[in-house]
């Protein structure tokens, strides 16, 4: 049935949604391009023509490039570790029968619908403050010194922050994931006397895989461009600087758009090397 | 004995699952707790957990004080407007790339995904840009716009993978019967399609009210949402613990309760199917 005029009409009606994220992906990405090969500083002088490969050689040699990294590592291979663990057992945990599953589940998605701006200041004030937060009276009533968590422990802090919000997220995907596994294959194992850890290490974890995978892609991508919870809690300091809000400062702090877009492109380039192999299992699914 | 057994296990199950659960919500409960104390009694050494003073005038400060209702109109406008105008431009396009797909539609897919993964600190300049020639800067408009924009591939796909499930027969046995074009897609399509749109409005409802780095970076007095307003309780003078609390649960507590009903959704729509 599908004749040529119905085509043309699914054209027509796919064309809308097509150009404008069109013009949304290509516009500001060809700006940043141009942008990284110019000096350019709006507030100083504004576009003085074009310096090459300056930018991008410039954003890597600076002082503060290199901590950055380590700061994203750190902060996204940490919740990614946290998460994933937690979440796996979390999920088996979920699974299990018991009363009041549905509520359960309740509490523990909570965490991903409160606003990134919420739970940073929620942390930093309420648990997270040396003097007053809960923290810091539990530390007191174990007789030990209260922490200055975001100063002396910075980074572990915005870890512990994020990874609060992210564990929702893994626990469900990986939940919905254990859900299709088949019941009779763990039954048979047990009785064939397979205790629960091997039964764990050959029938969940493998059948696990392909979720963990997802898991740790979708959320690479969105913990490479946290911002607001480091906004909120240290603007920066304390050795939290990670890439995205390095080029944040850039940008809009310090005005530098030069260097802050060659930091965007560099910025891009990370996350579409992540995307690819998200894309390729997404892919692979949409055959199936 | 297997019958007993499961239910020791059932109590061990329960009893874990519900420790873990209340611990992992705790800081929310809190909030909630706090909001209701005097600034006195939410510092109090040591914490007081529910034996104090209940009290409501936290919420009537915070409301009466910054401008709350401005915040929260405008966090409705942003997220409402972006989401609605969104599922107006992505119902066609998923419409078409699910009932008349063409080789090119899983390429077309995939790529509006990708834009999903550009992050926006490489973009936030340009943007920037953009909006002040434009005079988009802190306008609700503008940030409509940018949210829509973002959300988009998210909305497409998830109407896809809806309107994939509708089965074709359904439409071929109306028209046997003898239905118009319009009598089909009024009373057979819409019907079918709405619970898919439902969901899909609801989650990305959920994503563009958090959403807090372009409603952050592109917007000042006038058109900053709840996220924004929040932010603002960052620096740490005086006693403000019940008033953050207070703000904080009003901002929170619509999204918690619309989350509670999209729990299935977040899955497919945030895994983009990759996880069933």
């Amino acid at each position: 049935m599908a004749t040529q005029h119905s085509r043309s009409a699914a054209r027509l009606m796919m064309a809308p949604a097509v150009v404008l994220l069109l013009g949304w992906m290509l516009v500001p990405l060809i700006m940043t391009l141009l942008f990284s090969f110019k000096k350019y500083i709006p507030l100083r002088g504004g576009d003085l023509g074009w310096v090459g490969f300056d930018n991008y050689i410039r954003f890597v040699t600076s002082s503060a490039f290199w901590p950055s990294v380590s700061a994203t590592l750190i902060v996204v291979g940490g919740v990614l570790i946290i998460t994933v663990i937690f979440g796996v057992l979390l999920a088996i945990l979920l699974n299990q029968p018991m009363w009041g599953q549905g509520v359960v589940r309740i509490l523990v998605i909570a965490p991903f619908f409160v606003m990134p701006t919420v739970s940073a200041l929620v942390w930093k004030n309420m648990f997270m403050d040396p003097v007053n937060g809960l923290f810091a009276h539990l530390w007191k009533f174990f007789g030990a010194a209260p922490v200055e968590w975001l100063s002396q422990a910075s980074l572990q802090s915005i870890v512990m922050i994020v990874s609060w919000q992210w564990l929702p997220f893994a626990t469900l995907i990986l939940l919905t994931a254990i859900q299709s596994l088949d019941s009779e294959q763990l039954e048979a194992a047990e009785m064939d006397g397979a205790p629960p850890v091997k039964r764990f290490a050959y029938i969940t974890l493998p059948h696990l895989g392909r979720a963990i995978t997802v898991v740790v892609l979708i959320q690479t991508i969105f913990l490479l461009a946290i911002f607001a919870e480091i906004f909120v809690t240290t603007q920066g300091s304390f050795g939290t600087k990670t890439l995205t809000y390095l080029i944040y400062q850039r940008v809009l702090e310090s005005q530098n758009v030069g260097l802050g877009s060659a930091g965007g492109v560099y910025a891009i380039i990370l996350a579409n090397i992540v995307a690819i192999f998200l894309m390729r299992m997404v892919g692979k699914n949409l055959d199936a | 004995m297997a019958r007993s057994v499961t239910t020791q296990r059932k109590i061990i199950n329960t009893a874990a699952a519900w420790t873990v659960g209340m611990l992992i919500f705790f800081p929310i409960l809190w909030t909630v707790l706090t909001s209701f104390k005097t600034e006195a009694t939410a510092i109090a050494d040591p914490p007081v957990f529910l034996a104090f003073d209940w009290t409501l005038e936290n919420y009537s400060t915070v409301m009466e004080r910054s401008d709350y209702m401005r915040f929260l109109w405008n966090s409705v406008i942003i997220a409402g407007g972006s989401t609605l105008l969104g599922i107006i431009i992505a119902v066609p396009a998923a419409w078409s790339m699910a009932f008349v797909p063409s080789k090119r539609t899983k390429d077309i897919l995939l790529w509006m995904l990708s834009t999903k993964m550009l992050p926006a600190v490489g973009v936030l300049y340009p943007i920037y840009l953009i909006f002040i020639k434009m005079g988009l800067l802190d306008t609700r408009t503008g940030l409509v716009i940018v949210l829509m924009l973002m959300n988009l591939p998210i909305i497409v796909w998830m109407l896809y993978t809806y309107f994939k499930e509708i089965p074709g027969e359904i439409l071929e046995a109306a028209r046997m019967d003898g239905a118009s074009l319009k009598e089909e897609i009024l009373y057979v399509l819409t019907p079918m399609a709405i619970p898919g749109i439902a969901s899909t409005l609801l989650l990305n409802f959920i994503l563009a009210w958090n959403e807090a780095f372009w409603t952050l970076n592109l917007t000042a007095a006038k058109a900053a949402p709840l996220t924004a307003f929040i932010a603002s309780y960052s620096s740490p003078e005086g006693l403000f613990y019940a008033k953050l609390s207070a703000a904080s649960t009003m901002a929170i507590a619509p999204i918690l309760i619309l989350g509670w009903f999209s729990q299935k959704q977040l899955v497919s729509g945030l895994t983009f199917g990759a996880v069933k």
